[in-house]
């Protein structure tokens, strides 16, 4: 039986982190909030969906808002109760596991510290295997599976239960209440049965999500070619090691938007330029896209090995420019349609992941 | 006459004695080893250089020492604290001394209490104060504490919960139990603020005791000037305020170097390297300020959130044995150089510290390489000609107003500090601005971080 200690969680976030892609939100204050849940009521146990009541309810979890938010006003620890009960009760079904909205940044430890408190199971998978910044991106909103009923718990008990007719107007009205509610709220969204996550969600990434991360932390940053090994077994590759230069942000229309430019190390002619709203989404060497959302495009501090997201981004830093494709669900022409470059506003078509180096 | 200042940084090995006049020359200067309870070096250095400089034109002196962090490696000399955090239920799931160094919670924990309260990121309450929860605290601490650390959510926007909880705390315990409130030491994030004010707390005491000495040897000498202490971030900090923020100090060593060197050198875009006694930093600076690291900093193995120069460090020094020779030196100094740079370019290179003459002139990506005079005391210099400065760091809803009234209310404030700090207010000027917009917010928003600098105003 697999179970998740406080051992695992420094693994866990540093695998989210890099599947976070440059956002997801900082895993610090979640990973001593999972660390404190363990130590306090035990070990997690992590299920495999077959495991579980086919007919059970799963409570796919995540926060909801602004991530910086967490920095100063972090949850209680009674949010996934309320959560929990609000939906329980709605929909007329006790709920076995909780499962991570995202097994990306802050997402995927809230629910490991949520199933410490609710005595569940977690489960192996998420609904994405990366971060997206809407409701609808997710692989249940692909399958058409209703977002609604969605809860929002603030930190207070607050709770607020939305049942919307479509994902585009449920993601609408629940970050509109993330935002009254002090700008981050502990959100369960796209309620489902252990039995549709085979079909539906992504199963198994909780465990990929971990893995990475050991890997990334076993990995001796120091060392020329030590992500080769690593990055051969997840079908990745390092498409840049470079300083950071200009580094420009602004609020768009629809959120934050940005770019920064890469002058490689070894290579004085080659600039890579990578374009960002709240994640990493297109990496351009010599006018060419050479990465497309929805595969990852992650960086790691060349000394530490840290990776690191976008807010923190700084003029100097030295970084890898790791690539990973993503969940072969997304790669189909729907999944493209929903999550590629032209969804984020940029008049690109997807790279097929690999065609370019 | 001219009026003088001096700048003093003490050292773990060394304390050096600047005297400088108002032109920004230096006049004398003195480096003598630091002695264990620091005052006798700083009265040997002090004595040195005002040998045939009168008294009366000391108008202003500036102090950089590194005493509260030699404090934190021997814990026993620390105070104990007891701390109040205001938030819950917010929070709850993290209790404070988490992640802290077990050897620093054994003399520094008191009683603990997370009690109701706190404000949201627009400074609007969460849930208003629980005073009978901060009585029941106050009487916890009766005769367990020397100081006390009251932290609120959101306090750099409101402080009004920890201002009353200190108040209501004060009526029980007196005045003789200092009170660290987390808005005056820390900007945004709960837990560093928190941790901050702890440390703070812990260290009061004996900085008082260090801040009392310094007042005394000038006095002893006829000496009564304004006194400065130097900030982490190598600016100024009147002493009197400084007297209850020791944790502001704890690392301004690194900056006053290299502060010094661009102000010895002129420069304002160049690397440094400080060659000290036993190890050689290595840093860069923009525009006449040192490069800031990205991460915050661990202070005594607890995470805050100051920012620190960019550093990196070799391990040789003046006084290594045997001595690096000088193509050695310059094959390590090649590889430093090229790692702090931010871009391909060449850029020159100021050496400073005791072993600035190991430098050689040569050196693969540097332009140039100087050696001032009295680079022996960058440090000392880098103190007596630091600012005063201001600092802003908040969430701002752009949707709820503008942005633009959002920016000049986030630099009015700035400036407002940076006077309040001791800023010429003619001279005060924005140093620094970065907004990053929030991520995952669908409107517009953005966390700001304004700083403003002045230098003191010219006292006759």
């Amino acid at each position: 039986m697999l179970e998740i200690t406080v051992d695992d969680v420094d693994d866990l976030a540093t695998g989210a982190a890099v599947l976070g892609s440059g956002g997801g939100g900082d895993t610090y204050i979640p990973t001593l909030m999972a660390v404190e849940a363990i130590t306090h009521h035990g070990p997690v146990r992590v299920a495999h969906p077959a495991e579980l009541d086919p007919e059970g309810l799963i409570l796919p979890l995540g926060a909801m808002g602004a991530p910086i938010a967490l920095v100063e006003k972090f949850f209680s620890g009674r949010e996934y109760q309320a959560a929990l009960s609000v939906l329980e009760q709605h929909l007329g079904r006790a709920g076995v596991g909780v499962m991570p909205s995202e097994v990306a940044g802050s997402a995927a430890l809230l629910p490991v510290t949520a199933a410490a408190a609710l005595g569940l199971p977690v489960v192996d998978g998420d609904t994405m295997r990366r971060a997206f910044p809407k409701l609808e991106m997710t692989q249940l909103g692909l399958a058409r599976i209703p977002a609604s009923p969605m809860v929002l718990v603030d930190v207070k008990g607050n709770t607020v239960l939305i049942t919307g007719s479509d994902n585009e107007d449920v993601e609408r009205l629940s970050r509109a209440a993330a935002a009254e509610m002090g700008m981050i709220a502990i959100a369960a969204a796209y309620p489902i049965t252990a039995g549709q996550i085979d079909e539906f969600a992504i199963p198994g990434s909780l465990t990929y999500c971990l893995e990475l991360g050991r890997r990334i932390r076993g990995i001796d940053p120091g060392q020329p070619d030590s992500y080769v090994e690593l990055l051969e077994d997840f079908d990745g590759r390092v498409i840049f090691t470079g300083k950071v230069g200009e580094v420009h942000r602004r609020n768009g229309r629809r959120g934050p938007l940005g770019t920064f430019t890469l002058e490689h190390l070894h290579a004085p002619d080659r600039v890579m330029r990578v374009d960002f709203q709240s994640e990493n989404l297109v990496a351009i060497e010599d006018g060419v896209p050479i990465v497309t959302v929805p595969d990852l495009i992650s960086l790691v501090d060349l000394e530490t090995g840290n990776p690191l997201s976008t807010d923190l981004l700084d003029y100097g830093h030295r970084v890898h420019v790791l690539a990973l494709p993503a969940h072969e669900r997304w790669h189909t022409s729907d999944g493209i349609a929903l999550v590629g470059p032209r969804a984020f506003g940029y008049d690109l078509d997807y790279v097929p992941f690999g065609t370019t180096s | 006459m001219n009026a003088v200042r001096i700048g003093i940084d003490v050292g773990g090995t060394n304390t050096d004695a600047v005297v400088m006049d108002s032109n920004g020359s230096v006049l004398a200067w003195q480096k003598v080893a630091t002695t264990p309870g620091r005052l006798d070096g700083i009265t040997e250095a002090l004595t040195a250089v005002l040998t045939g400089v009168e008294g009366q034109l000391v108008n202003q002196v500036m102090v950089g020492t590194t005493h509260p962090a030699d404090a934190l490696r021997s814990p026993q000399h620390l105070g104990r604290v007891g701390v109040l955090r205001i938030g819950a239920p917010a929070t709850l799931s993290v209790p404070p001394f988490t992640r802290w160094p077990a050897a620093l919670v054994e003399p520094v924990a008191g009683p603990v209490a997370v009690i109701g309260g706190g404000h949201e990121h627009d400074g609007r309450e969460i849930n208003p104060l629980d005073v009978d929860a901060v009585r029941e605290f106050a009487r916890s601490c009766e005769g367990a504490v020397d100081s006390i650390a009251v932290i609120g959510v959101t306090s750099p926007v409101n402080t009004d919960h920890e201002r009353r909880a200190a108040a209501i705390i004060r009526d029980h315990l007196g005045d003789e139990v200092a009170i660290t409130q987390g808005h005056e030491i820390s900007g945004i994030g709960l837990l560093e603020r928190e941790n901050s004010a702890i440390l703070n707390g812990s260290l009061i005491t004996l900085h008082r005791t260090m801040i009392d000495g310094l007042f005394r040897i000038l006095a002893e000498r006829g000496l009564s000037p304004d006194l400065y202490l130097t900030q982490n971030d190598g600016t100024l900090m009147s002493a009197g305020q400084a007297a209850r923020r020791p944790v502001l100090m704890i690392g301004s060593g690194p900056t006053n170097s290299m502060r010094g060197a661009a102000h010895l050198s002129g420069l304002k875009d160049a690397i440094v390297v400080d060659v000290g006694g036993t190890s050689t930093d290595v840093g860069l600076l923009v525009d006449g300020f040192p490069r800031i690291s990205a991460l915050p900093v661990e202070i005594g193995g607890v995470r805050t959130n100051y920012r620190m120069p960019d550093l990196i460090s070799a391990g040789f020094g003046a006084d290594s044995s045997p001595q690096p020779g000088p193509a050695n030196v310059a094959k390590r100094l090649t590889a430093l150089a090229d790692r702090i740079k931010a871009s391909r370019g060449e850029l020159p290179l100021v050496a400073v510290g005791g072993g600035a003459h190991l430098v050689p002139d040569r050196i693969d990506g540097v332009s140039e390489v100087l050696r001032p005079e009295s680079v022996q005391v960058a440090n000392a210099i880098g103190a007596a000609t630091a600012e005063a400065s201001g600092v802003v760091d908040q969430i701002f809803v752009y949707d709820n107003s503008t942005r633009e009234s959002c920016l000049a209310y986030a630099r009015e404030r700035a400036e407002e500090e940076a006077v309040l700090a001791g800023a010429d207010p003619a001279r005060v000027r924005i140093t620094k601005l970065i907004e990053v917009p929030l991520t995952y917010m669908a409107g517009s928003s953005a966390r700001v971080l304004v700083q403003a600098q002045g230098p003191l105003p010219a006292r006759m």
